[in-house]
């Protein structure tokens, strides 16, 4: 691509809201699985205790946040997956349809 | 000296924990020649090998050789990263780890699979929209193409030998016990059969050979874990609380043990853990395989649920362990160890839960998940010298496809010879730091470097040469520094470095040092650099010229 057509599509409002979107939205779920992964090792190493209490029977805090940190990386990503196969690639094909004459040019 | 059995359980472990889990192994322990596990694993051998004549078959161009030919689906490419990821070390390693420890287990497992969702979000699509064959291509894409593919090929190589001295000597060693085979044998066989996978079947037969190994993995697990839930009727408070009775331990299993008694050295391994991951050589190569951004992330979320679920399972399987294996004096010494060692736990399990038949299963399982994850390993080695050195820097481009698959084919035979030589002679070494090592280095050096290159206009090629190379170095010389190597190897006392792992140092330090020399490099090259990325940019974002995209 040269750089008059990237300049171009840079310019494009689609493809500035498709950016701005998607950098917001996977900078946002990095903060939140780094809060979650991180505040559990912080509860680990500074309140061991809490994570010995008892939820049900046998089955301790512990577990249960345990699994839960492991859930929420399955879901967090499967969310970021839905709406980059749906609304992000959506956007992506319409600015390449926008610009499809420059690029044919292009190449 | 220690020895621990599986090389990948040191991932996970400190010495000290090393020495707990993993009780010396001397020639006296070895098992019985197991049969069934033997026919079994050779079932395996003969399955995987039609796999690859059929897709010698289909191997004609370098894109089929790196990438599959980009014709790899996300689900599928999914479950191959998986199989990547889960190595028998994750497999033995993690089982053992809570079957001695109970919850430091869990909160190692958690530490692997928090790279996946990171990768994801910041990494998966820019990575395949700019990339061909290796992460080189993207570190290169608008930086100079010699010095940055060989700062990329030099920390693949190191990523990549750490982890093959890792995992060979793990393969001898398991393999040892599991078949009763001499350990130089099963190193040998190891080594013999990943060059054949890797120099006739490429990336195809290799992809295929992990998704297969991955099945079999998971279905393994899958059984074992229902069968010891079935033994409790599934109730899964009735198998904690038989556990805490029988361990000796009691309830101290349920709390955090002494892997994580320094927050600091916590921290710093769950950064290299997280980080490292993306920054592994084999597993970044497998986002080209596939056709678009689209099926990239697809993998992606396959990748992380499989391997996700994998760890809960092992969590069960080591729990049942405790209550399975540890009451039964068949499966342990006259000091109330487990025979083989503490990575055996698993293994015993299967015998426990599913007799000589899942014993056998099991073992063949886990030595074909070495198989896999040492040629995934080779093929990547061997791409960094045959694509980024011998092509990009020595040939300028100037070269046709066979003679830089012959260059492959030629340098993959080497690096076996090379793994097979280097399994035999660190026989003895304490191969957990070698792991440690590897994520340590691909946190520190291959992640810094690519992340900026993808994300950040600044960033010129002086900036990610020095930064990628302190991080490098910064990372070895702490590891060297630290208690696993200075007191454990070489016998000094009072490790200069006291953590674990030096990644909560190093990978900070690489991004500093990227950032800071990118500031204050004016030099022409780097003005054309910073323009350059805005074409750089629209194509990471949008797709637009990727490797194998369609422009309608």
């Amino acid at each position: 691509m040269d750089d008059r057509t990237a300049a171009r599509i840079r310019a494009n409002p689609k493809f500035q809201l498709l950016e701005r979107t998607r950098r917001g939205f996977g900078w946002t779920l990095t903060i939140v699985m780094l809060a979650i992964y991180y505040g559990f090792i912080a509860l680990v190493a500074f309140f061991p205790a809490m994570i010995g209490q008892s939820v049900s029977g046998s089955i301790t805090l512990g577990l249960v946040l345990g699994i839960a940190v492991i859930l929420s990386a399955i879901v967090l990503t499967g969310v970021y997956v839905w709406r980059a196969n749906g609304q992000f690639d959506e956007l992506t094909r319409e600015v390449v349809a926008e610009n499809v004459r420059e690029l044919e040019l292009a190449r | 000296m220690i020895r621990s059995v599986l090389p990948v359980l040191l991932a996970l472990l400190t010495t000290q924990a090393a020495q707990a889990a993993g009780p010396a192994v001397d020639a006296g322990t070895r098992q019985p020649t197991n049969w069934t596990a033997i026919a079994m694993f050779v079932g395996f051998v003969v399955l995987t090998l039609i796999i690859t004549a059929w897709a010698a078959k289909r191997t004609r161009s370098t894109k089929d050789f790196y990438s599959a030919g980009g014709k790899i689906t996300g689900f599928q490419n999914g479950v191959a990263i998986a199989g990547d990821y889960m190595s028998a070390a994750s497999f033995l390693g993690i089982s053992a780890l809570v079957y001695a420890w109970g919850y430091d287990g869990l909160i190692y497992s958690i530490g692997f699979l928090v790279g996946w969702p990171i990768i994801m979000f910041l990494m998966a699509e820019p990575l395949r929209n700019l990339g061909k064959f290796t992460f080189a291509d993207v570190v290169s894409y608008r930086l100079s193409a010699t010095p940055m593919r060989a700062m990329a090929a030099t920390g693949t190589l190191v990523t990549v030998a750490f982890y093959l001295i890792a995992q060979m000597v793990g393969a001898g060693q398991l393999i040892e016990l599991l078949f009763g085979l001499p350990y130089a044998y099963a190193v040998v066989i190891v080594g013999v059969l990943m060059i054949l996978y890797v120099t006739f079947g490429g990336m195809i037969a290799t992809t295929w050979v992990q998704i297969i190994k991955a099945g079999l993995l998971l279905a393994g697990a899958t059984l074992m874990s229902v069968l010891v839930l079935a033994t409790f009727n599934f109730d899964v408070n009735a198998l904690l609380a038989k556990a805490i009775e029988v361990h000796p331990k009691h309830g101290a299993i349920m709390l955090p043990g002494p892997q994580v008694a320094n927050p600091i050295s916590a921290i710093s391994l769950g950064t290299a853990l997280m980080f490292g991951t993306a920054g592994l050589p084999h597993i970044l190569m497998r986002f080209f395989t596939v056709k678009d951004a689209k099926e990239a992330r697809k993998s992606v979320f396959w990748a992380t649920t499989l391997i996700g679920y994998f760890y809960i399972l092992t969590f069960i399987i080591g729990f049942g362990a405790i209550v399975l294996v540890s009451t039964n004096p068949q499966f342990l010494d006259a000091s109330k160890q487990l025979l083989g060692g503490g990575n055996m736990a698993a293994v015993h399990l299967a015998n426990a839960v599913g007799g000589n038949l899942m014993l056998g299963f099991i073992s063949a399982v886990a030595f074909a998940t070495i198989l896999a994850v040492v040629s995934g390993l080779t093929l990547s080695g061997a791409s960094a010298v045959s694509h980024d050195i011998y092509a990009s820097v020595i040939r300028k481009g100037k070269v046709s496809d066979g003679s830089e698959i012959f260059v492959s084919k030629v340098t993959t035979v080497i690096l076996g010879v090379v793994a097979i030589v280097l399994g035999i002679v660190f026989e003895k070494v304490n191969v957990a730091f070698m792991v440690g090592l590897a994520f340590a280095v691909a946190a520190s050096a291959n992640f810094p470097v690519l992340l900026l290159s993808m994300l950040w206009r600044g960033l010129t090629t002086w900036g990610a040469f020095i930064g990628g190379f302190v991080g490098l170095i910064s990372a070895v010389a702490l590891t060297v520094l630290s208690p696993g190597i200075w007191t454990a190897v070489l016998g000094l006392s009072n490790a200069p470095f006291p953590y674990t792992s030096p990644a909560i140092f190093t990978m900070p330090l690489s991004f500093l040092v990227c950032f800071v020399v990118s500031k204050l490099d004016n030099s022409r090259t780097a003005q054309r650099e910073r323009l350059a990325f805005e074409a750089q940019y629209v194509r990471s974002q949008t797709g637009i010229g990727a490797e194998g995209a369609v422009v309608h």
